[in-house]
């Protein structure tokens, strides 16, 4: 969808190009954040796709049409963009500035204005508490909002996004990703992101581009990053801890053992440790009726014991979803120090179990095969 | 409590004001300055409308040449245009009025036409000034967002440089017109005609109330045209970037 060629700037009064034979592909529907230090040349090479920046060399397009070719007001026209300071015009309400390109490109007035109090119902901002708010009446979180929401509007193909969350404060940056990322899923939107953060690029990316030097030096999914740095560089940019980050990638589904083995509470404690020396695991969980999970009981606690499960079982301390990733899988460990955890689904279904081992297994994996 | 408190101020101060008005009105009455102004209120209206049209050709010239000429100023291709003739308009400020007037009619000699130029010039200088001020004021990240966005140029200027500017570039000519209708009486010094005619022949003829029979008026004139501009201002400037709203 967004294609550069061989991309370089070198900008007058310099002799070393600020973007240097910059080579990349973005396909339809993904964001592709580009990363690295300040003065690396990311924020140039996404200002030279709307052509704010006019490129020295090579080419830039966008759909399989070359950008040099478009008139370069209508093609910005067709390019959504969000700026850090977000730069809501402070004489417009918040209607008027979402409705700017739309206007401009001639919409009618009662379908642009339709569509912004429909945008606004999307991030969760009543519209009719909203739409005739001017801007310095916002917090800086609905401020931004907001400008996503104005580069949107008029449903361009394209955004570009220049470290559109970068001063909003940690919490509420957080809160704005994760509802970007779930209007991504609908809109999907082909996505340049300017970024200086690892981790907002390991949570917002399908791909992440890193730059140095005004060079590309690593293009690739966050995953691989993480796990196969091509540099020194990268591994030291992406952190020591990268391995950690990981587990932001993968979810308790991609590590959990389904459809696992289960007690129930008219079974005796002699049947499960039966079951359990037959799998080989040290607890095995208790499930109700309908196949909610209700308790467990260990291996150790079992043997040699009387009764049945559903009078001798000991409670869960807690269980996890399987949409969670596997920081979140680790943490809950860690905080109920246990070294297993039962998966449940919206129900409260037994669905399957994770523990700390297959995390390793799993996150291990990728440097076996390589 | 301070939003309790602000309007009950504004009342006791308007009240005050009124307050004041009349005792100085029964002052005047019974001093006898009341009824003499009436016996010249022929001069007053004749001189008082001589002194408005010069106001509104000489300050309504200004606007529609200043704000424009501002505008173009400010443009990429006119920046260096622009540094260099903000140094001379700073200069420029810095000249009296009177002294303008003299030059005025060192070329243009004496009569309506010199004085409504030099009255043009003392009021074009704020209003160019204040113009190119407010549309550089404006912050660069609303001009790269909206250029960003697609914006044409002339989008630019309409949609987001002036909104912006709106405030500064009004001050400018709140501070032209206020200048201008102050200066026309010494226009009268040129040929100007308006209600200098009345202040200069009061004071030379040691008239007191022929003078105040000028005096007066022009006062009255400069608080309400000053009264005019400042409720254009507060209700033509968007809410958003209105600082009095």
């Amino acid at each position: 969808m967004i294609r550069l060629n061989q991309v370089s700037k070198t900008f007058s009064g310099s002799t070393t190009p600020a973007v240097d034979r910059v080579s990349l592909d973005v396909p339809e529907g993904e964001i592709c954040v580009l990363l690295g230090p300040s003065g690396c040349g990311k924020t140039t090479t996404m200002k030279m796709v709307n052509r704010l920046i006019e490129p020295s060399s090579g080419e830039i397009l966008i759909d399989g049409k070359n950008t040099a070719d478009y008139d370069v007001t209508q093609l910005r026209r067709s390019i959504g963009y969000v700026i850090q300071q977000i730069g809501l015009f402070p004489n417009k309400t918040v209607e008027e500035n979402i409705c700017i390109v739309p206007d401009i490109l001639g919409w009618d007035r009662a379908k642009s204005r339709k569509r912004a109090a429909e945008l606004l119902d999307m991030v969760a901002l009543e519209p009719g508490a909203f739409l005739h708010r001017y801007p310095r009446e916002l917090s800086g979180g609905q401020q931004q909002r907001i400008g996503v929401l104005r580069a949107i509007a008029a449903d361009p193909p394209v955004l570009l996004m220049d470290e559109p969350f970068g001063a909003i404060d940690p919490i509420n940056r957080v809160i704005i990703q994760d509802e970007f990322l779930k209007m991504q899923a609908q809109i999907r939107k082909t996505i340049l992101f300017v970024s200086h953060d690892i981790d907002e690029a390991v949570k917002m990316a399908d791909r992440i581009a890193i730059f140095k030097d005004g060079r590309l030096v690593q293009y690739d999914t966050p995953d691989n990053i993480l796990a196969h740095p091509a540099s020194n560089f990268v591994s030291d940019f992406v952190g020591g801890d990268r391995t950690l980050k990981r587990l932001q990638l993968l979810t308790v589904r991609d590590a959990m053992m389904a459809d696992p083995p289960r007690v129930r509470a008219a079974d005796t404690l002699k049947q499960a440790v039966a079951t359990m020396e037959e799998h080989g695991h040290q607890s095995i969980v208790l499930v109700g009726p309908r196949g909610r999970a209700r308790g467990y009981v260990t291996l150790q606690g079992a043997r040699g014991a009387g009764g049945s499960v559903g009078e001798n079982h000991e409670t869960l301390p807690t269980t996890i979803r399987p949409h969670e990733d596997l920081r979140t899988a680790v943490s809950t460990m860690f905080r109920h120090d246990v070294s297993w955890l039962a998966c449940v689904d919206e129900d409260g279904m037994y669905v399957g179990y994770v523990t700390l081992r297959g995390f390793t297994r799993l996150l291990s994996e990728t440097y076996r095969d390589g | 409590m301070a939003d309790g408190m602000l309007p009950m101020l504004a009342q006791m101060r308007r009240n005050g004001a009124y307050l004041a008005v009349f005792l100085l009105g029964a002052w005047a009455w019974a001093g006898g300055l009341l009824p003499g102004l009436l016996d010249k209120w022929d001069d007053i209206a004749f001189l008082g409308w001589q002194h408005v049209t010069l106001v509104a050709i000489s300050g309504g010239a200004a606007i529609v040449v200043g704000v424009p000429l501002g505008v173009l100023l400010t443009r990429p291709r006119f920046r260096r245009a622009g540094d260099i003739a903000l140094q001379f308009l700073n200069i420029g400020a810095t000249i009296p009025t009177l002294a303008v007037l003299a030059l005025s009619m060192s070329l243009l000699g004496i009569g309506d036409s010199s004085a409504i130029f030099a009255l043009f010039v003392a009021s074009l200088l704020p209003i160019v000034s204040n113009t190119m001020a407010g549309l550089r004021a404006v912050p660069p990240h609303l001009l790269e967002a909206a250029r960003g966005m697609g914006l044409s140029p002339r989008h630019m200027l309409l949609q987001v440089e002036l909104p912006n500017a709106l405030f500064v570039i009004y001050t400018g000519i709140r501070t032209a017109l206020a200048i201008n209708v102050g200066t026309v009486p010494l226009a009268f010094l040129i040929g100007g005609g308006g209600l200098g005619e009345l202040i200069f022949t009061g004071i030379a003829l040691n008239e007191f109330g022929t003078m105040l029979a000028g005096a007066i008026p022009t006062a009255l004139l400069a608080v309400l045209i000053d009264f005019i501009l400042a409720q254009l201002q507060f209700w033509t400037i968007p809410r958003g970037v209105n600082p009095l709203r």
